[in-house]
């Protein structure tokens, strides 16, 4: 009776408490149901040689990562100087997946334009931004339909994936990769699937 | 940053503002686009199809825009998911299998209506729990008072009601004091 008072007190102390704990998480992360599963397979172009094609296949027996960008995206500009240096390191190869180069950018309309004069630009794009920011990438293939991009659940650009011997996607990284995540995240699970096998 | 990784390009910002806009200065930019597109080309061809894929599309949540369905959302990767729900019907597939398809590579979080299982237990049940609790603490709190309500005001009690009544002045002793 006579701690009736605290009732309400009580009540918003929790309520209070749910709602801290609401602002910490992230809405943007979605969590990917591909984690530890296979990464779904691909044939793609080669930016760096067109007529060749590169396969999820040929990765295999390494632990890499594979990482989305394109030139129009701003936060790959502020996660590049992260993967220039993680590529320094060599500690795993990245394999980059350039998503929709040409028509994720709002400035040019590619809906009317032949995939080979679309293919073109989006080539000399990538390579021209590759050329000025460094390029970290084992290879990068081209993805101008962003088609591989929804078989990896990739809803923003950069995602990261990293990836073990066996094909298996073991984490997913959503957002620019910072030097922290490297130390933190990257670094000690690349250790670890490769001690692993 | 984690929040604002996402950089919408600009298509799909312009689309946004537009969304905006639209609620502000209604009429003001839809003028615009019209005097802007000349010749409308006949957007759908087959009406049966597109209805079937606005239908479910409706039912998708897209995941840039993540509290607009992928029928309402202009941005790029909703266009694309449309495309995607569109080809898998003309290719002969059904609702629960493209449902499928999109919910292996994104999660239940595509769904705009989450499935009934454990991790979603207190998303359905909680409402219900709420008001069953509600409705139980109320019944108790009406039997309770309906207990309490029935108190008799002795005589002088009731003279004093009805001096109180008639606008006389109260007699208690109490009352004379403030």
């Amino acid at each position: 009776m006579k701690a009736k008072f605290l009732v309400p007190l009580i009540l918003f102390l929790v309520l209070a408490g749910f709602l801290a704990f609401g602002l910490t998480l992230n809405p943007r992360e979605v969590p990917s149901p591909l984690l530890d599963k296979p990464a779904p397979a691909f044939r793609l172009a080669r930016l760096d040689q067109p007529a060749q094609s590169f396969a999820l296949e040929e990765m295999r027996g390494q632990v890499w990562l594979l990482n989305v960008w394109a030139s129009w995206c701003v936060a790959c500009r502020q996660e590049h100087p992260v993967l220039v240096d993680l590529a320094k390191r060599n500690i795993a190869p990245i394999v980059g997946l350039n998503y929709k180069e040409v028509r994720g950018d709002g400035e040019i309309d590619a809906r009317d334009m032949p995939l080979d004069t679309e293919t073109g630009m989006a080539i000399e794009r990538a390579r021209g931004w590759l050329a000025a920011h460094g390029d970290p990438y084992t290879l990068s293939v081209l993805d101008i339909d962003g088609r591989v991009g929804i078989d990896f659940g990739v809803y923003g650009v950069p995602e990261t994936f990293l990836i073990d011997q066996r094909g298996n996607i073991r984490y997913k990284h959503i957002g620019p990769i910072t030097p922290e995540s490297v130390e933190k995240i990257f670094a000690p699970r690349i250790e670890e699937l490769k001690r692993a096998g | 940053m984690p929040a604002d990784f996402l950089v919408l390009p600009l298509r799909a910002r312009r689309a946004l503002t537009i969304c905006a806009t639209v609620l502000g200065v209604a009429g003001g930019v839809p003028a615009q686009a019209e005097a802007e597109a000349p010749a409308a080309r006949p957007v759908v061809e087959d009406p049966v199809l597109e209805a079937r894929v606005l239908e479910l599309s409706h039912k998708l949540r897209c995941l840039v825009c993540q509290n607009q369905s992928i029928a309402e959302s202009h941005a790029p990767l909703a266009v694309d998911l449309r495309n995607q729900v569109r080809e898998q019907f003309v290719a002969g597939r059904d609702e629960n299998q493209i449902v499928d398809y999109l919910v292996a590579r994104y999660g239940d979080f595509v769904l705009y209506e989450p499935p009934f299982k454990l991790t979603t237990l207190v998303l359905w049940l909680g409402p219900l729990l709420l008001l069953v609790a509600g409705a139980g603490w109320l019944a108790f709190r009406l039997r309770r008072r309906a207990a309490e309500a029935v108190t008799t005001l002795s005589e002088a009690e009731h003279a004093r009601a009805r001096a109180l009544l008639e606008g006389g002045a109260p007699s208690s002793s109490e009352e004379n004091r403030s």
